[in-house]
């Protein structure tokens, strides 16, 4: 049997439909995971993606000839049945699912299986082929439990606001700032925002997602005027004179690197708080079993590890390299994975 | 253990001298004397005896995380540090018990007494009973090596704040090779005299680099003499016996034996600054003829006789019993000078003598013969200077030559592990040989993190070929690297070995074809091996 899915070097293609999933180069056809830039690119001559998603490619891609899709869903295209199905990543984010002939191939895209109260809860579906990332594919990688991450994120900004100081997080403009927007408690101070936050967080509001009151830093944004405030900024941002302005303060990094004390203390932050949109460890290993596949792909992350790891517990596993960056903490500082 | 955590947890994520300063003062005036001594062992360097081998905790985190042994070290070579990975991959602990840092402490003692079963029971229990932070402290204590960014000065700093007590005396006090089990916090911090204890050094003098002659003032004011290349040490003689200790505070007494004579000719109550150098027919061998000694416990005959070595002395702390260090450099070296003199030349110790120069030029010069010297550079000191303790500004400068460079092709990248977990920071880089490259070295350092997270994405989107964690690369990046010394190395394709290479500057502006070729890198074997 041909196989339902191939790897080239524009992305991966679906030769019975004829379309491409996430690529990277211009093609016809592209059926898109989620909007994070290295997934969503322009170039397309046409886009299909879940309603969750649209919004934010229209609002970095601009016009585009884009068809929208339900979870679950089936569309016939060529000789192929797609539908796309909850990633847990970021809100909208789906893995895709390819039938072609009663072969099922799933593309997870970027995914998480702990839900964290913003996206779509991943589900499992079952499949015979699973392409997986694996951006944190070790076993030194698990995820503080929400309930705490949000105690101690709680805990770090009220501290600071009793000391006068302001608490600077930098996080990912689309998907991991909102998350950490609906879990901290806003009655602790005012929340103000980095123009690429507030730029996402408008559109995520568009299109009916309930976030607290944010505050859009402006040339006028002090310390002074916000005294005590959470700041939640794009990572490039800490470090610059954009901070500076905002007096005495904490920083803070929110991302699954800080797991590893090393790449918490070259970031030099005070404090690094360990959440990913994407699985840890146990989420990838507990995904790939729920989906059933006996044929795993493995794309970006520690490939070579989680490859000879799989193996060994009986998969048949393939590591075909795509252009996706996973996690980094911002553009250029991708990780080395 | 929980205090000890939160001050772990205070320095650990603050980069400000002044917060962890605080925190250290804060856990000092607050802890129970034993866990203050402890603490200040710990972050000196001083270690609980190992009772487990790192073989042995390996195997048994591997076995509770339900993880094969090959993982479990891929996992170590990302996260960098054993003690970090083993708090990682074990499931959360199921207990939560606060005891003290010195109970924990007892705790690993009393399992060297019990068989291996029981050992690994007790390990495992403790595993299971600590949360995160404190699972990493308990496991560090196992394997030793406590740097978490605190400096000794900031310890002395701390101590200095809680106990009223002057920094440099506090300073004098910690050092040695005093363990908590040979002193007490009332011993050793309280109690009034520091040549208690008679192996105890003095703290170094270190200099600073020479950043221009304009504020040297009059040249008749300084004193100068070679840089020379081999390891700073200090030689103590008091009670009829000898210690030699290194600048990183290592006993080497045992490692240089020739050294021992020294007690039949130089006075109880000394104490000379010096520089180990290997040493034949009055003149200074190479610092690889040195290598061959360094880290051995013993040393061969057939070794003994090919790389003897001498100290080189620079400076007298201690003369007739009596610290000298508040005298001026003149009248130290004065009395070194009549010390030596009245030692026969076969007994294995020298002057660093002082180079006569009337102008700054004049030092140009000599500075230029450092290489053929087998010397580093020069050093220039005031001449009545005192013996300060630490990295001092002002009276002492260290002048060293520019390091040997060559310019490399970068053909392989590898991640780094800790701090680098999530970069490519360790590159092979080679040399071009006709149409050929020929790899010679690896580089880890020397970049800014901007250069390492730009030539990072560089690498993931342009790897040729994967080897495990190596990636191979188009050769298209020139680095100029810069080293120390080279030698021939017939275990290496190029037959060369450097000495402490890293990269000085990316070469942007370098077309590969214009990189060095292993001519070049003969060549200079050939001048400077």
């Amino acid at each position: 049997m041909a196989d339902v899915l191939t790897f080239t070097d524009r992305g991966i293609y679906c030769p019975a439909g004829d379309f491409y999933i996430d690529p990277w180069k211009p093609v016809d056809r592209a059926l898109i995971t989620h909007g994070h830039s290295d997934h969503a690119r322009p170039g397309m001559t046409r886009y299909l993606a879940t309603k969750g998603t649209a919004p934010v490619m229209r609002h970095r891609l601009g016009e585009i000839q884009l068809q929208t899709i339900s979870y679950g869903e089936k569309k016939i295209i060529g000789g192929a049945e797609v539908s796309f199905h909850p990633a847990g990543h970021v809100p909208g984010s789906a893995q895709i699912r390819v039938e072609v002939k009663g072969e099922v191939w799933v593309v997870s895209g970027d995914y998480k299986t702990v839900a964290d109260g913003l996206s779509e809860p991943f589900e499992p579906v079952a499949c015979h082929a699973f392409i997986t990332e694996c951006t944190f594919g070790m076993p030194i990688f698990k995820w503080t439990p929400e309930d705490i991450l949000t105690q101690q994120i709680n805990d770090w900004w009220t501290a600071n606001a009793a000391e006068g100081k302001t608490s600077i997080l930098g996080a990912y403009a689309l998907g991991k700032a909102q998350r950490l927007l609906t879990t901290v408690n806003p009655d602790i101070g005012p929340i103000l925002t980095h123009g690429a936050i507030e730029a996402t967080n408008t559109v995520l509001r568009g299109q009916g997602i309930t976030l607290p009151d944010t505050t859009l830093v402006t040339p006028d944004t002090t310390y002074k005027t916000h005294p005590g405030a959470l700041v939640l900024a794009t990572p490039s941002a800490l470090g610059t004179t954009w901070a500076r302005k905002f007096g005495p303060a904490s920083t803070a990094f929110a991302s699954g690197w800080m797991a590893l004390r090393g790449v918490r203390r070259r970031r030099a932050a005070d404090r690094g708080f360990i959440v990913s949109d994407h699985a840890d460890w146990d989420g990838l290993n507990a995904a790939i079993k729920a989906t059933g596949a006996t044929k795993i792909f493995a794309t970006h992350g520690y490939t070579s590890v989680f490859q000879r790891w799989l193996r060994e517990e009986g998969y048949d596993v393939h590591i075909v390299s795509m252009d996706y960056q996973g996690e980094g903490f911002d553009q250029p500082d991708e990780g080395a994975t | 253990m929980k205090d000890f955590a939160a001050l772990f947890t205070r320095i650990d994520e603050s980069t400000k001298t002044s917060v962890k300063t605080a925190a250290l003062a804060d856990y000092f005036t607050a802890a129970s004397p034993d866990d203050r001594l402890w603490t200040i062992a710990l972050f000196t360097g001083r270690r609980p005896k190992r009772t487990i081998t790192a073989t042995s905790l390996r195997e048994w985190a591997a076995e509770v995380a339900g993880l094969p042994d090959w993982l479990f070290e891929e996992s170590y070579s990302i996260a960098g540090d054993l003690a970090e990975t083993i708090s990682l991959v074990l499931p959360p602990a199921k207990q939560d018990i606060d005891r003290s840092l010195s109970y924990w402490i007892s705790y690993i003692k009393s399992l060297s007494i019990l068989d291996a079963d029981a050992r690994k029971t007790g390990i495992l229990d403790a595993w299971d009973s600590l949360p995160s932070t404190e699972r990493f402290l308990f496991t560090k204590l196992l394997t030793g090596g406590f740097r978490i960014g605190v400096s000794a000065k900031l310890i002395t700093r701390a101590l200095s704040q809680s106990t009223g007590q002057p920094e440099p005396q506090l300073t004098h006090k910690l050092m040695g090779n005093w363990t908590p089990d040979t002193v007490t916090w009332e011993t050793l911090i309280e109690a009034d005299d520091p040549t208690a204890d008679q192996s105890r050094p003095y703290p170094f003098y270190l200099a600073h680099p020479l950043d221009g002659f304009d504020t040297l003032g009059e040249p008749a004011d300084w004193n100068a003499e070679r840089k020379w290349d081999g390891i700073r040490g200090q030689l103590i003689i008091r009670g009829g016996t000898h210690h030699l200790w290194s600048r990183g505070e290592d006993l080497m007494t045992d490692r240089f034996p020739e050294l021992a004579q020294l007690t039949d000719y130089l006075p109880d109550g000394t104490v000379i600054d010096g520089e180990i150098l290997a040493f034949a027919d009055e003149t200074p061998l190479s610092f690889n003829a040195l290598q061959k000694r360094i880290g051995r416990k013993t040393v061969p005959k057939k070794l003994l006789a090919e790389a003897p070595v001498i100290l080189m002395a620079y400076d007298l702390l201690e003369h007739a019993g009596r610290d000298i260090r508040e005298t001026a450099l003149k009248d130290r070296r004065t009395a070194l000078k009549i010390l030596i003199d009245s030692v026969p030349v076969t007994v294995p110790l020298r002057l660093s003598t002082s180079l006569p120069f009337a102008t700054w030029n004049d030092l140009v010069a000599a500075r230029d013969q450092s290489r053929a010297l087998n010397a580093e550079g020069l050093m220039l000191k005031r001449r009545d200077s005192p013996y300060l303790a630490g990295r001092k500004r002002g009276d002492w400068w260290k002048w060293k030559i520019d390091p040997l460079t060559i310019d490399a092709v970068m053909i392989y990248a590898q991640a780094g592990h800790g701090r680098r977990a999530n970069l490519f920071t360790d590159y092979t880089f080679a040399v071009r040989d006709g149409n050929d490259l020929v790899p010679f070295t690896k580089a880890y350092s020397g970049l800014t993190d901007a250069e390492f997270r730009e030539i990072t994405a560089w690498v993931r989107k342009n790897t040729l070929q994967r080897f495990g964690p190596v990636r191979q690369v188009p050769a298209e990046h020139v680095f100029e690297i810069a080293f120390e010394g080279i030698q021939a190395s017939p275990r290496h394709k190029s037959g060369v070995a450097l000495r402490f290479p890293r990269m000085l500057r990316w070469r942007r502006d370098k077309p590969v074809d214009q990189a060095n070729t292993l001519d070049d890198l003969k060549e200079m074997l050939a001048t400077f091996g």
